[in-house]
């Protein structure tokens, strides 16, 4: 196993900060830090027992995470799972990072390595902790054959292990070498905890990779350093698929510490130079001269026509009947109408694109941010032309992910093509962020119509939506769309009980998805189009409830008897945040319900608007109902997370297309929620522990619904697009 | 050529004049904790300590940084760490992925050295750094914690509930 990261730093690091925080007098922990003399590191480096865990002679734990770590707190929750059944001492846990080539080299005993669809926790749960429980089998039959004594008369905490009738113990550390020479049990065979006695998992505890985020010495893949390596600063063609036609780079050239002028397939280039300042100085100096195609003619205002054709044409891409909802709106008392939209979003992750790579003859090397470290090999391999065997991708945590660093893997395949001209030596080439808001995979465009009827006392007979937009699968994984059809885009609509379904039940409802693909690069985006969706559905549903005369809560209430998860968690967002109950002048509530990732979600947003239309989030309260809460502080971080992410694309979030290309390329006018715009968000976790969701992006969804039907509330009309800095509200 | 004092000591590095402060710090200086955002002092991963003063690094131009001022990274804020913000950060989990924090913390510690006792306005208005998986509820309570005014502040108190 080759060395990923020195997990004695970490622990001793972690020990320190929290020793250091609590007392004064960290001065034991920090002791660990001393460098080991190298005999003793070599004992130290501990014995494998099964899979996932590594026991040090010291009793020191390295638990083993497969998945990414962007932020969103799975490889603490992972590795909480693996020491509830593994029953050792959590504060001696530290955690290693694997790598793909590690796990192929192992016929992928790790299993998925990917980490998106809120799926880190819930999609590795099972085996990571029969991960642990396997360990805990081992040493504790290691402990038994010791004592010669049956395995089933031990008891062990904290990594001590008690035989109580001889008053024997030892620890886990001490039997580690012998456990590990055991043949590891089935996985299947072993008995999982039950969820009410965890008492490592379920609890709120300090994450694993907070102390070298505070003092600079995190190395993000963009702060590798590699002996001889050179930068490279690269762009491509502004208008996706263009071409590049002609370079003039007679003053790029002679530039200082430029090494070349590289062509990056047929739309790119990149200058590589000693320092990266050095290669973005002489990129800027070229002259580039670009085929911008047919492509270079489209804008925002085409492409919104493009799509007003998808929400009136007859043939379409997927649909969920139920009923017959055009006969019954056109029957019903009252008629209701409305047509919504939303933009293109880039993801904008803090850290900009990157990736570093040494291609040799028989081996291909990269260093990059990715939540899909398999992906990322399979990029190296096929960019290079080496065989899986021979590359490798070093893990590094990411500076963000939120679905733009998963499959796609573009910039580990341009990087190469870059690193290519220059055999043996390793290169880092790093999108500018004009660049990286150049070439995103954008948050498909879309826009909804409804059409919807309610009887003479107000009751929702039949609802018919109508979603026009782009296909994420259309662009990145075709093979999905059987007979071109696409429910993915209708995610948050759907029937099936589980991952995103609808939680009212309409007695004629007719909803459909017209697909209208763009030139403009598209993938998941946080929360994917359980945002748009959410934002159509719960904005409407108040424009019906308002129409209807009805109170918000208890419209949607009335429809959501046979849904009662979706409905328990509506009540914990409406109960605690004080639905009904009177608010300052001024200050006006909205409510929002939706599911997505296995989970369910509500929320409650209080707003206000000025006398010039500005708008000011106060408070939100959410509920999350994810199955198993396995870090209740964590959970809250990702939904504190998620309302700032949600509320950008609220206020601000756009990326307007003129000829052909983005506008908006850098945080001047791709605008980031700051500080004082966050509202005070209160978490309500209401687990039923009967299932696992997801996390990371459930909550977002509610968001920007309960922001806008509490500006609705406020000013008395509906805002039917987005971001609200494009609409006059007074 | 320049001479730059940084976290207590000189270097003099071999650059062109009009490269970035940011980009010095982190290629001739191999000080990576100052992070690249933006490049046109939006998002603030790059802020240093200019002379106790917060300052967004790739804005400025190394050539017109004097032999004379201090300049401070993350690097330099603490030996081990123990900086109040730091520890403030720590007690309260304020990171997610991190990479804006170095940024985040400079900026706190500053607006602490000028005002110890910040309330949320205060801390509004210092605090304009982005972070993109949006941990400022945090920022806001840990600055507050290090500041010794308890985890709301002083009008965060009349918001909490009980």
């Amino acid at each position: 196993m080759t060395k990923i990261h020195d997990t004695t730093r970490d622990i001793s690091r972690r020990n320190f900060i929290v020793g250091s925080a609590a007392v004064a007098g960290g001065g034991l922990a920090l002791g660990l830090d001393l460098p080991l003399a190298s005999a003793q590191q070599a004992q130290n480096a501990g014995n494998e027992v099964g899979i996932w865990v590594v026991v040090k002679p010291n009793n020191d734990c390295v638990i083993r995470i497969a998945r990414s770590e962007m932020g969103q707190g799975t490889l603490t929750g992972l590795a909480q799972l693996v020491a509830e059944e593994l029953e050792c001492d959590w504060r001696r846990v530290s955690t290693e990072g694997l790598t793909p080539g590690q796990n192929l080299a192992r016929k992928r005993a790790w299993g998925d390595m990917a980490t998106g669809g809120s799926r880190g926790i819930r999609g590795s749960q099972d085996y990571v902790r029969r991960g642990g429980a396997v360990a805990r089998t081992m040493l504790l039959q290691a402990a038994a054959n010791e004592w010669k004594v049956p395995v089933e008369e031990l008891t062990v905490s904290n990594g001590t292990i008690t035989h109580a009738k001889t008053k024997r113990q030892t620890n886990y550390g001490r039997v580690a070498a012998a456990a590990a020479k055991l043949t590891p049990p089935d996985p299947k065979s072993v008995k999982l905890k039950d969820p009410k006695d965890w008492k490592v998992a379920g609890k709120p505890m300090k994450r694993l990779d907070t102390a070298d985020k505070l003092n600079g010495s995190k190395v993000y893949a963009i702060d590798i350093k590699l002996p001889g390596m050179l930068n490279a600063a690269i762009k491509d063609s502004p208008v996706y698929g263009g071409k590049l036609k002609s370079i003039d780079d007679s003053k790029a050239a002679t530039m200082p510490g430029v090494r070349k002028i590289v062509r990056v397939g047929d739309s790119g280039v990149a200058v590589v130079a000693e320092t990266w300042w050095q290669a973005k100085t002489a990129l800027d100096a070229l002259t580039i001269v670009w085929d911008e195609g047919a492509n270079g003619k489209v804008s925002s205002a085409t492409i919104a026509q493009h799509l007003e054709t998808g929400l009136t044409a007859t043939e379409t891409n997927g649909e969920r009947r139920e009923g017959d909802a055009l006969a019954a709106i056109a029957g019903a008392a009252k008629k209701i109408e409305a047509t919504y939209s939303t933009p293109f979003l880039s993801h904008a992750c803090m850290e900009v694109m990157n990736a570093t790579v040494r291609l040799t003859a028989d081996k291909a090397e990269c260093w990059t941010p990715t939540q899909n470290l398999e992906a990322s090999l399979a990029a190296l391999s096929s960019a290079s032309g080496l065989p899986l065997t021979q590359c490798e991708v070093y893990r590094h945590d990411l500076g963000g992910g939120f679905g733009r660093r998963g499959g796609t893997q573009d910039y580990v395949r341009k990087a190469v093509l870059v690193a290519k001209e220059f055999p043996g030596v390793p290169v880092k080439t790093i999108w500018s962020r004009e660049e990286d808001q150049t070439y995103d995979f954008f948050r498909p465009i879309s826009m909804c119509k409804f059409s919807a009827g309610l009887d003479e006392k107000g009751n929702l007979v039949g609802l018919h939506v109508r979603v026009s937009g782009q296909s994420i699968n259309a662009w990145l994984n075709p093979a999905a769309m059987a007979g071109g059809r696409d429910m993915r885009q209708l995610q948050g609509y759907w029937a099936e009980p589980g991952d995103a379904q609808l939680g009212y039940a309409v007695p004629n409802l007719l909803i459909e998805y017209a697909m209208r693909n763009t030139h403009v690069p598209v993938g998941p985006w946080r929360g994917v189009n359980t945002n748009q969706n959410g934002y159509y559905m719960e904005c409407f549903i108040e424009e019906l409830a308002r129409a209807a005369g009805k109170d918000s809560l208890e419209f949607r209430r009335a429809m959501m008897a046979k849904y009662p998860k979706h409905l328990a968690v509506l009540n914990a967002a409406a109960e605690r945040g004080d639905w009904g109950k009177p608010l300052p002048q001024g200050v006006h509530r909205g409510i929002a319900q939706f599911m997505g990732y296995g989970s369910y979600s509500a929320a409650t947003a209080e707003v206000s608007v000025d006398a010039q239309g500005k708008v000011k989030v106060h408070r939100m309260v959410l509920a999350l109902n994810c199955g198993h809460a396995v870090n209740p502080d964590q959970i809250a971080a990702q939904v504190e997370g998620s309302v700032a992410y949600g509320l950008s694309a609220v206020l601000y979030g756009e990326c307007p297309v003129e000829n052909g290309r983005m506008t908006s390329l850098n945080f001047d006018t791709y605008q980031i929620v700051r500080l004082a715009e966050m509202p005070k968000v209160e978490t309500v976790i209401v687990p039923t522990g009967d299932f696992w969701g997801g996390v990371g992006e459930p909550t977002i969804c509610v968001v920007a619904p309960a922001v806008i039907n509490a500006i609705q509330a406020a000013i008395g009309k509906p805002v039917r697009s987005l971001p609200l800095k494009n609409v006059k509200l007074v | 050529m320049a001479r730059l004092n940084i976290n207590g000591q000189n270097r003099d590095v071999q650059v062109a004049a009009d490269t970035p402060l940011l980009w010095v710090i982190r290629e001739q200086l191999g000080l990576t904790g100052t992070k690249y955002g933006c490049g046109v002092a939006q998002c603030g991963a790059c802020s240093v300590h200019l002379n106790g003063e917060v300052v967004r690094s790739c804005s400025m131009r190394v050539g017109d940084v004097r032999p004379t001022d201090r300049i401070v990274t993350i690097e330099g804020l603490s030996p081990n760490s123990s900086h109040p913000v730091q520890r403030a950060w720590a007690a309260l989990d304020v990171p997610q992925c991190g990479f804006c924090q170095s940024g985040q913390i400079m900026a706190a510690a500053a607006l602490l050295r000028k005002t110890p006792r910040p309330t949320d306005k205060d801390i509004d208005e210092a605090m304009t750094n982005i972070c993109r998986c949006g941990t400022y509820q945090r920022i806001r309570a840990a600055v507050h914690q290090a500041a010794g005014n308890g985890n709301s502040g002083t009008s965060g108190r009349a918001n909490r509930k009980s």
